[in-house]
């Protein structure tokens, strides 16, 4: 094969190879990879990652296009006219993706996006269900407020075996708290207001479905908001590294009818009235 | 100090003030280490790939990582850790910024050697106790670090979290700590190099984008290093000394309450992140810098837009140091600051957008010769396209609330910091081996390398964009404890494979690189025919780098294909035309 | 492979023979000193908003520490004069009071420490102790960092290396000393009045 024949078969491998790769990345991203959504806000979210692609993808198949034809022309050993850039030439390919990448990632951000991030952190609303979720290695303890609607009192010294939640046995608000290990039970279609403690290192509170992800992080109280919007069961995961039981410290979040729940709540007792 | 180079074995090879040496000796302990770093990610992938497999021939082999035949789920966390911190810190960091940056800017600014040539050796000295406590750290009594790369209290302050977290984790501190005396000394040599031993003619805006990447990128360093050298100090003594800097009240371990008031792990998290995010562009900048460099050599035309590109830079460099809180949206941090640092984070698109696309443009009207080096550099634009797009779905809250410690997160800094930059130290190795080594690698081994890793590590790495997309967590020992991420199982099966495909294509490199230390053909001093100044003198370059004479610069960088010129380039140490004509009336 | 290479100064015909090449590096090590102490600063704002924030009073030396490295600031200042006027032995008997201020600013601090201690005041005792120890640690360690420039300067005067023209290095170790200082005056503020 002569050198050029040569050099022309290797700029079509490398065409191939950068289209290839961009629609590796392309159908790969459309493909519906994500969980099916179980929650008001996580509609948001999944529209924020859609128009991110729809709005990156082109650019990524342009820029692939761009350098494809570069390496067509280019590429065979026949040098095309002048090569000297001028000013003008370097402020168009300057300022057309500066102010189109600005469009896109601002529009993302505060257009679409911060709608969304306010739903996730706005005040719960009246109606909202009260959970507490504390992280420690390696579970999930759950604590409803019970019948009274008032969180007890919890303190560190009080954590043991028998009470994982370190309830504070004088006080009475403390008396009908109701404890679980790993799972959440809520109704569907309410807020839920999670209260988030953590008490050993930092771990964080995941659950795919409902796009919910916040960090639990020992000495402060976190929180987080979110409707679910379909019955079920949904994975809770640890999303950040607490030690040797991370990858198995996972619980689950029953999505039930107001009846179903109704019915639930009444058969839980209080963790100290056992 | 005013050493000629010809002392014995231990002054030549050993504690050299030669730039050239040391850049080559920080080249050679990152090899080594990459090494190490990459055996571990394959025992990760292996497992990952297949969880409950047994392997008893690699428990024979690392009988303090396997039981059974099976990687134990403290040693992994321990792997992922030493994996992230050796690549970034003794691999990347080694090999592009000190490596290629010892050895190359002294030569390409004219210098015959760093402002500060014992200085110099001092920093590489202080890199290998840094190096062998970080691999010690795995003969700690209860193994190596197991918090991560970013080392976040709690974790890594009590000793009593998970194993690794006792010794192992006080050596990585200490090792961190000399790795940034280190890399300080090495700033501080850049920057001075740079600012004050340019030759007569080298002016600032005729310097290639190689030396200005890489000072930018020192004074980065410089800024923000500091805020790393605080945190390791406040968590050292958190973990010895029984302080509260990091440590709240109320922490419970084993039944206990730990003795520990007020403090606040966040803390940590910002300190971390000052340094950590613009950490980023100093190995990214000088990986785009030495691209530059290549594509206009091999590719025989000026850059498209150099003072475009190092305004870009400069703005980079700025916009970087303001934005560390996007690593931390869903970290507890206040929903409006992290709305600030996701409408900062998302400005930096601009200017990379314009090093990216200039770098995409230098392609334009040039003669491109196909070269190992050249074909890398155009992975790494596929590479900067993919990763730099990605990471618009990580800098916008929202959509990060999602994909927060997800393997998207994984894929894409791989994409960004570790192909991005391995293509430059592949490219950047077979453009300077010839002026290293006074040989050439061979280029047909050097293009089966490239059509072995780069579409291999690409679609590894972009596949991992999908995991994350379907929900998996990083620092998972084993996905299929999660029902949900059983139907993507599959997708890391996938991933193993293609990349145990990368790390076996990394053996061509080695052998055409050690093969040709001794079989290659000899080189001339200026094999591509570049214009930059480090192409004038021998290859290898002499102690001293050049004769009696220094050369002295009439002109820009990339000066190729000049109207006019018929060899077509013009290197930078030609005498102005004019002059030039002259001479030639003249005889 | 290099001895054809003539034995040649490293620096001839580059810029280094009309700009002194040190001082931008020192620039740069005061850019890293002083990003540190602003790093703790940041972190002290940060964890002083803890519930459990109470200041310590400070032992009543430190104020007198302060004196000290302000006149010993004041000695090299007077060293630097006297090399000016191409007094080397003068300068050198003025660098040593300075770095004997410093060396009694160390011991100062030692003492500051041991004081508390006996108060029973300890390093884990409380946040703005930490903050005391640690601050004043890590700048006793520049402290003495720069003792090593003023006793290489110390050396280098009686050698009767500078003179009025030529004090380059002298000049850097004052202004890494005068930094130094600097950097306590403001610790001291902000551990005494936050």
């Amino acid at each position: 094969m002569s050198t050029s024949r040569r050099q022309t078969a290797e700029i079509v491998g490398l065409i191939a190879l950068f289209l290839g790769l961009t629609a590796f990345t392309v159908v790969g991203f459309a493909r519906d990879w994500m969980p099916p959504v179980a929650s008001r806000h996580g509609v948001g979210v999944d529209g924020v990652i859609h128009y991110l692609f729809d709005a990156t993808g082109p650019v990524l198949v342009l820029g692939a296009l761009v350098l494809s034809w570069f390496l067509w022309r280019y590429g065979r050993g026949r040098a095309a006219g002048s090569p000297a850039t001028n000013a003008r030439a370097e402020f168009w390919w300057s300022i057309v993706p500066v102010i189109g990448m600005m469009a896109i990632t601002e529009v993302g951000v505060v257009v679409k996006g911060l709608p969304v991030w306010h739903e996730i952190y706005a005040k719960p609303p009246a109606d909202a269900v009260a959970v507490e979720v504390t992280g420690q290695q390696f579970e999930w303890i759950v604590r409803y407020p019970g019948p009274d609607s008032a969180f007890g009192r919890v303190a560190p010294e009080f954590v043991s075996k028998e009470n994982p939640a370190g309830l504070d046995r004088n006080d009475p608000a403390a008396r009908d708290d109701i404890v679980l290990r790993n799972q959440i039970h809520v109704p569907v279609g309410r807020a839920v207001n999670l209260r988030l403690r953590g008490r050993d290192v930092l771990h964080s509170f995941s659950v795919a479905s409902f796009r919910v992800k916040q960090d639990v992080v020992p000495g402060i109280l976190g929180r987080t908001l979110f409707v679910p919007t379909t019955p079920g069961r949904y994975e809770i995961a640890c999303t950040q590294v607490c030690g040797m039981g991370h990858y198995r410290m996972h619980g689950a979040v029953y999505v039930e009818s107001p009846e179903e729940y109704r019915t639930w709540l009444q058969h839980q007792t209080g963790w100290l009235q056992r | 100090m005013s050493a000629t180079g010809d002392g014995g074995f231990w002054t030549r090879y050993v504690f050299s003030t030669d730039h050239k040496t040391i850049g080559k000796q920080y080249y050679f302990t990152a090899v080594v280490m990459a090494l190490f770093a990459a055996t571990w990610s394959m025992l990760l992938r292996l497992h990952l790939a297949w969880p409950q497999s047994q392997w008893p021939l690699l428990g024979k082999l690392f009988p303090g990582l396997y039981e059974g035949g099976v990687l134990l789920p403290e040693r992994y966390l321990s792997l992922v850790t030493m994996h992230g911190s050796v690549m970034i810190f003794f691999v990347i960091s080694l090999s592009l910024v000190s490596g290629f940056g010892n050895f190359i800017i002294p030569l390409q600014i004219g210098a015959r050697d760093m402002a500060y040539p014992f200085l110099n050796m001092l920093s590489y000295w202080t890199i290998v106790p840094a190096c062998l406590l970080m691999l010690g750290s795995f003969f700690a009594p209860d193994g190596a670090a197991a918090s991560g790369w970013t080392a976040y209290p709690p974790l890594s302050a009590l000793a009593d979290a998970t194993p690794g977290e006792g010794l192992g984790q006080t050596m990585w501190i200490l090792a961190m700590a000399l790795f940034i005396a280190s890399f300080t000394m090495g700033g501080l040599n850049y920057i001075t190099t740079v600012l004050n031993l340019r030759t007569r003619g080298m002016s600032l805006w005729r310097m290639p984008l190689t030396v200005w990447t890489l000072f930018i990128a020192s004074i980065i360093g410089i800024l923000a290093f500091p805020a790393l050298t605080a945190a390791a100090i406040m968590l050292l003594l958190d973990r010895l000394g029984h302080t509260s800097f990091f440590l709240p009240t109320g922490l419970v371990m084993g039944g206990e309450v730990l003795p520990y008031h007020g403090g606040t792990p966040l803390l940590f998290q910002h300190l971390f992140w000052f340094l950590g995010h613009p950490e980023v562009y100093v190995l990214v900048l000088p990986a785009m810098g030495i691209a530059f460099d290549v594509v206009a050599t091999h590719g025989r035309r000026p850059v498209f837009g150099y003072r475009t590109s190092v305004w870009a830079l400069v703005v980079i460099a700025v916009l970087g140091m303001i934005v560390w809180g996007h690593h931390m949206f869903v970290s507890g941090m206040s929903p409006y600051v992290g709305e600030y640092f996701s409408v900062a984070t998302v400005l930096i698109t601009a200017p990379f957008s314009v090093l990216a696309l200039n770098l995409v443009a230098s392609l334009w009207r040039a003669e491109l010769r196909l070269t190992p080096a050249l074909l890398f550099v155009l992975g790494l634009m596929a590479a900067v396209a993919i990763g730099g797009l990605g990471g618009v779905f990580l800098a916008t809250a929202t959509s990060d609330q999602y994909l927060h410690n997800s393997y998207f997160v994984v894929g894409h800094f791989h994409l960004m910091i570790a192909v991005v930059t391995f293509f430059t130290i592949f490219a950047g190795t077979y453009h300077w081996y010839p002026k290293m080594f006074g040989r050439q690698m061979n280029q047909t081994l050097g293009k089966v390398h490239f059509w072995l890793t780069v579409p291999s590590v690409v679609i590894g790495f972009v596949a991992m964009h999908f995991l994350g997309m379907g929900g998996e967590q990083r620092h998972l020992y084993d996905p299929t404890a999660y029902e949900f991420l059983r139907p993507i199982q599959w997708l890391n099966v996938f991933i193993s494979i293609v990349m145990f495909v990368a790390a076996a294509a990394q053996l061509v490199f080695l052998g055409n690189f050690f093969g040709s230390l001794r079989f290659g053909a000899r080189a001339d001093s200026n094999p591509w025919q570049g214009t930059t100044l480090e192409w004038t003198t021998t290859s290898p370059a002499p102690h001293l780098n050049w004769g009696a004479e220094l050369p002295v610069v009439s002109r820009g960088p990339y000066e190729y294909r000049t109207n006019g010129v018929p060899s077509g380039y013009l290197p930078q140490h030609a005498p102005p035309l004019e002059v030039a004509r002259a001479t030639v009336s003249a005889s | 492979m290099t001895a054809a290479v003539p034995v040649v100064n490293r620096f001839p015909d580059s810029r280094a023979a009309d700009r002194e090449p040190y001082s931008i590096g020192l620039v740069a090590i005061l850019t890293t000193v002083v990003m540190l102490f602003t790093a703790f600063t940041a972190a002290l704002l940060i964890r002083r908003t803890g519930d459990d924030w109470a200041r310590v009073a400070l032992p009543g030396i430190v104020w007198a520490n302060t004196l000290v490295i302000l006149l010993s600031s004041a000695a090299i200042e007077r060293a630097r004069a006297a090399v000016r006027a191409n007094a080397s032995q003068r300068a050198a008997g003025w660098m040593s009071v300075g770095a004997l201020f410093g060396l009694l600013f160390l011991a100062g601090q030692v003492i500051a420490w041991r004081s508390l201690a006996a108060h029973g005041v300890f390093l884990s005792s409380n946040p703005h102790a930490a903050f005391f120890y640690m601050l004043s640690g890590v700048h006793g360690a520049h402290v003495l960092g720069g003792l090593a420039a003023l006793g290489w300067t110390l050396g280098r005067t009686r050698a009767g290396a500078y003179g009025p023209a030529r004090h380059a290095g002298l000049t850097h170790a004052a202004v890494y000393w005068h930094t130094v200082g600097g950097v306590w005056l403001w610790l001291l503020a902000i551990l005494s009045t936050l």
